[in-house]
């Protein structure tokens, strides 16, 4: 918990600062609740290819210690109307977004610090571009959820993968709570029990349902050495991601599902 | 990730320029507004084999087949530029002088307007019809996403992905997509012939 964390209750001040042109990107002051996250030599993905099962180098990234907030994402729409859900261009959103709202620019006082859902990639996109940011790679983001309250990997701890499970039984049905849970050993709160969260390379999980039934027929449709295939059959709740993930369009929304913003960090290129 | 508020805006600047540039009768007829389903109110700078600058958007006023591919692909990749042939093969040749083809890259570091040139001259494309281009790293994924194409880079420099072709209106509103390959699909080529005839 290197950063601490400054809530972005005022976009005034972020634009004060743009102009300036003293984002934190730049200059290492943190402008918003971006949390520091080191990265590592080797990070084992539950997806691997099968050409190269080896582990990867994750190269430090800064990532919002929370899911973006309905009072955040409002901010946003009313500075930029064309992502207003009455305004929207419909390739970018399909009708379902930000249904949850009462008005395309006002939101209920009880929905202000849950996270925003019913939101499109491309309005994540444009949203984290507005803060200087992007949305967070898988492998960004499947490496900061790797964590738990003490160890930067807990994947292998069979009681971690049983409360995370539990957290989504959990979810299930009841209201969305507010943002801001329990912080892990990076820093970052809610990656696990609060919503899932778009990335930015959701488009490059190529998993079919069943990597037995890759065929001749099915390769035909790729270039190169075929699907993903999955390393680590264990870790369900990671695995239902990527599931939910592969089989979304940039424009569709789902009720449960928000995003948070990464930046690379100072001199690493993105 | 491109600024898409500007970009939209810059869209409508160019319809209006478009509308007010071109006679009747010239091209396929151009309303004022982009559709609000359009892919061109994603507008993105592309570079093509001669190393001209142009947009993704410009495309518009033209029925167009699209995809993207990478030049050093030895599989699938050729595939592609075949299917779009035997496709503007099956339509007569009245026809075919209307449709334009795009093919985008997904590899901008290795496919330079020099590689992307020499595969059209090696693959003897009609390049007052067909384009090959290349775009920002950055807008790769963009683009992708806005055509539901899936791609990712291999560890090998190679990429796999999903060979859509994908059939655009006038105003960039995608009529039709076929995964066929190795033939031209007859209910996609029926598609491209209807569009071309909507006048």
């Amino acid at each position: 918990m290197s950063a601490m964390p400054v809530r972005l209750s005022s976009m005034t001040r972020l634009r004060t600062l743009a102009m300036l042109g003293a984002f934190a990107a730049a200059s290492g002051a943190p402008a918003a609740d971006y949390v520091a996250v080191a990265g590592t030599r080797t990070f084992s993905s539950v997806l691997a290819t099968e050409s190269d099962a080896a582990p990867v180098p994750i190269a430090a990234f800064s990532l919002r210690a929370t899911p973006v907030t309905n009072a955040q994402f409002l901010e946003f729409v009313r500075l930029h109307p064309a992502w207003q859900r009455d305004q929207v261009a419909s390739i970018f959103a399909e009708t379902r977004y930000l249904a949850a709202w009462p008005d395309a620019a006002r939101i209920d006082p009880a929905q202000a610090n849950q996270p925003v859902v019913a939101v499109s990639w491309f309005a994540a996109q444009a949203f984290c571009a507005s803060e200087n940011a992007r949305l967070p790679t898988w492998l960004q983001w499947e490496y900061a959820a790797a964590a738990d309250a003490t160890r930067t990997d807990a994947r292998d701890d069979p009681a971690w993968r049983e409360r995370i499970l539990g957290w989504y039984a959990q979810t299930a049905g009841t209201p969305v709570a507010d943002v801001g849970g329990e912080r892990n050993a990076h820093g970052i709160a809610d990656l696990h029990g609060l919503v899932w969260e778009w990335v930015d390379d959701f488009n490059a999980l190529l998993v079919s349902a069943d990597n037995r039934e890759q065929g001749d027929a099915d390769r035909m449709r790729f270039c190169g050495a075929g699907a993903l295939s999955m390393r680590d059959r264990e870790n369900y709740a990671v695995l239902m991601r990527i599931a939910l993930l592969s089989s979304l369009s940039a424009r569709d929304v789902t009720s449960s599902l928000g995003f948070r913003c990464a930046r690379a960090a100072p001199g690493v290129k993105p | 990730m491109i600024p898409l508020i500007q970009q939209t805006l810059r869209g409508a600047i160019v319809a209006l320029f478009l509308a007010a540039s071109i006679g009747v009768g010239a091209t396929e007829p151009v309303g004022d507004a982009l559709a609000s389903d359009s892919v061109y109110q994603l507008d993105i700078a592309l570079t093509d084999q001669n190393d001209r600058a142009r947009t993704f958007a410009s495309q518009r006023g033209r029925v167009s087949l699209v995809s993207m591919f990478y030049a050093t692909c030895r599989f699938t990749c050729p595939l592609i530029i075949d299917a779009l042939r035997q496709t503007e093969q099956a339509l007569d040749a009245e026809a075919r002088a209307r449709l334009a083809v795009l093919l985008v890259s997904f590899d901008p570091e290795q496919d330079t307007p020099e590689e992307l040139l020499a595969l059209a001259v090696q693959r003897k494309l009609d390049l007052q019809r067909w384009t090959l281009a290349r775009t920002e790293s950055a807008n790769v994924r963009t683009l992708a996403a806005i055509l539901d194409i899936r791609y990712r880079e291999l560890p090998d420099g190679e990429f796999s992905h999903t060979s859509p072709l994908i059939l655009l209106d006038a105003q960039g509103r995608i009529l039709a997509r076929t995964d066929v390959l190795g033939k031209a699909d007859p209910a996609f080529v029926e598609a491209v012939r209807q569009a071309l005839t909507i006048r």
